[in-house]
């Protein structure tokens, strides 16, 4: 049974009472909240995710709830907890949904330490994946939103999960996040997708979030072997330029950006080691974003399996 | 309350554990983590074989549990080896207190159990000295107000936490195991004389194992703040069923109990890891340990209180009373920290002067 079995007036009231076990890739969350954003966002964006009606087990325990403070009054906000304990302060009550976006992230990424985590969009075609890790303002949702407007399986737009016990990319397809002008840039270049309503004022400025494409979602379960690591960086004006880098340049960046190398300790290095072995690693520069989907499309991925 | 906390189950069974329905994993690791327990559950489930029997999903949060617990216990034989290089210079043994000194002296309640702080102890007279040579290589004292700076050094047992500038890490530096103003004094000249070097080190030392157990029991019922109270009780248990064993151990433990000034400290501890983890105490030790008792109306409080407060901090391990046990004993830690004067002026200042976080 998917979310969209569920009428939104049912999907708001199972919320707002006994919750819903959402599964998102390999993760079960149960979700309460009276918050209307929060089940609109949820109704439009995870129609196609399925819900988990038996067990009764779930990896994370989430509600979205008003705190009661005398802000409530005048300038409401909303709290996030995790099993009943805020992990971040408060944020004003319009900033719900994506809230419970970042909030799934740190579920995610301070937990599931199975997985080296990397900071990182991931991609898929024909089996083979690309990682795009790269600090903000890089445009690397931007240029994940388009590459799975245009034929590529979104494995995920913040969180690259790698199985430490075999090496594979493990699937976390989670609704797209795009702030400021890059909202407006994907919505004219996909005019088909869906996008949650736009929030202002957030600590990321405006953003909003698109829903994955439904086969991305679908196909949540079908692991995927690395074989690019390409850090994007959006330049206006440049034509799109792919350069070589060395993998042990590559090894450090993409350590920076992993949120539990060291936590790993040996694991997470013999992790980091095997996924750059079997990489090929690029820098990208690009100002095109249909230059950029043609350099995707000419990859090839490494010749020799390691 | 302790009927429903299946965290008490698998400190207590944790081959009963391979029964349990993924509805009742679900809540276990939920009770766990919010006790700080979930690795050390992982732990005894390693040492059991019994891990493959968890159904896949649960499984998964054990094994991230232990990833941590890893990771932790290497940093903490990295953090003390900073430590020992820090205070060689010094030439006076520093004593590991509770994690530390498990985790080195390869004691079972080390395994897969987290703690924040690195806590040492020292001779009061060599204080300032310990104080100056730990700055010298970036630990520094958090920030305090001067209440709080003149509080520590006047009457607490320990200097004020000195976090590492870069490692972040953070050391208590004890002289005592409890405040000068305290009720009972245990002689921490006494600990100190008893106190046995570690194999293979020359200044790094550990309680005697009576002294361990006394000391844990003594932080744990002296705590005003629980929410690691179970963990505590945990280790207490721990150290029983190890050095248990030994026959010697148990009288020894009551007669060092009375030299420390700790008997009520000692009962209090032995019953209650034998009221809700069912630790083996043999009965003529349990029986000898009645010399710390409170009387009758007393102790039927101080079950009550204790039976909750020990409970994870967690919804399905509380009822209505749980609040108001936690809140009791908070006041009493501080009662049997401070002679009433110095509370009242205490609370008065920390309720009227000192600055609030936000």
């Amino acid at each position: 049974m998917n979310v969209s079995s569920l009428t939104s007036s049912e999907l708001a009231s199972r919320l707002s009472n006994a919750g819903i076990h959402l599964q998102t890739g390999s993760f079960i969350t149960h979700l309460q909240t009276a918050i209307p954003s929060v089940a609109e966002g949820i109704g439009l964006l995870y129609s196609d995710y399925p819900l988990v009606e038996e067990g009764g087990f779930a990896d994370f325990h989430v509600d979205l709830i008003p705190p009661r403070n005398l802000r409530r009054w005048f300038k409401p906000q909303v709290l996030f907890l995790s099993d009943g304990a805020p992990p971040f302060k408060p944020l004003p009550l319009d900033q719900a949904f994506p809230l419970f976006e970042w909030g799934l992230n740190w579920c995610v990424s301070s937990h599931a330490n199975n997985y080296l985590i990397i900071h990182s969009a991931v991609v898929e075609k024909n089996g083979y994946a690309a990682i795009l890790p790269a600090p903000p303002g890089s445009g690397k949702s931007t240029l994940c939103a388009a590459l799975v407007n245009r034929g590529w399986r979104l494995l995920s737009d913040e969180l690259t999960l790698v199985r430490v016990s075999d090496g594979k990319i493990i699937p976390l397809p989670r609704p797209v996040s795009l702030k400021n002008q890059s909202i407006d840039i994907i919505q004219q270049y996909e005019p088909g997708a869906i996008f949650s309503r736009k929030v202002s004022d957030t600590m990321k400025g405006t953003v909003a979030h698109m829903k994955p494409p439904s086969d991305s979602i679908f196909r949540a379960a079908e692991t995927a072997q690395i074989a690019w690591v390409i850090f994007p960086k959006y330049q206006a004006g440049s034509a799109a330029r792919l350069e070589p880098l060395p993998q042990s340049r590559a090894f450090m960046r993409v350590a920076d950006n992993a949120f539990n190398y060291s936590l790993l300790g040996t694991e997470g290095f013999e992790t980091m080691a095997r996924l750059i072995d079997a990489s090929l690693c690029y820098d990208f520069t690009y100002s095109v974003l249909d230059e950029a989907i043609e350099t995707f499309a000419a990859l090839k991925p490494p010749t020799s399996p390691t | 309350m302790i009927s429903n906390c299946l965290v008490v189950q698998a400190i207590r069974q944790p081959e009963s554990l391979t029964f349990l329905s993924l509805a009742d994993w679900d809540l276990l690791l939920r009770q766990a983590r919010r006790a700080n327990l979930l690795s050390r559950i992982c732990a005894l489930l390693d040492e059991r074989g019994l891990i493959e029997q968890v159904p896949p999903q649960p499984r998964e949060h054990l094994e991230w549990a232990r990833a941590i617990a890893k990771k932790h216990a290497q940093d903490v034989q990295w953090e003390i080896a900073m430590i020992r290089k820090a205070l060689v210079g010094v030439g006076v043994p520093v004593i590991l207190l509770k994690g530390g000194a498990y985790v080195m002296a390869k004691l079972p309640p080390a395994q897969g159990r987290l703690f924040s702080d690195i806590d040492i102890m020292v001779p009061k007279g060599s204080l300032n000295e310990v104080e100056a040579a730990l700055m010298f290589h970036g630990w520094a004292t958090a920030e305090l107000d001067d209440y709080d700076k003149r509080y520590y050094r006047t009457w607490m047992h320990e200097l004020p936490p000195m976090q590492h500038t870069r490692r972040t890490t953070v050391i208590d530096v004890h002289h005592a195991i409890l405040p000068e103003t305290a009720r009972t004094h245990p002689d921490p000249e006494k600990l100190r004389s008893a106190a046995q070097l570690l194999d293979g080190y020359d200044n790094l030392k550990v309680f005697a194992p009576a002294d361990m157990v006394l000391h844990s029991a003594t932080h744990l019922m002296h705590e005003g703040e629980l929410h690691n109270g179970l963990r505590d009780l945990v280790d207490i248990d721990s150290l029983l069923r190890h050095f248990g064993s030994s026959p010697t151990f148990w009288p020894g433990l009551i007669e060092r109990a009375k030299e420390l000034d700790s008997t009520r400290t000692l009962f209090y501890a032995l019953r209650y890891a034998q009221l809700i983890l069912h630790t083996a105490v043999p009965e003529d030790t349990m029986e000898a340990a009645r010399i710390g008792s409170p009387n009758r109306v007393m102790l039927m409080l101080m079950d009550m209180l204790f039976s909750r407060a020990l409970m994870p901090d967690h919804p399905s391990c509380s009822d209505w009373l749980t609040g108001t046990a936690r809140k009791m004993l908070f006041i009493r830690a501080n009662w049997l920290r401070m002679p009433p004067v110095l509370l009242a002026r205490h609370l008065f200042h920390k309720a009227f002067i000192s600055p609030k976080p936000e």
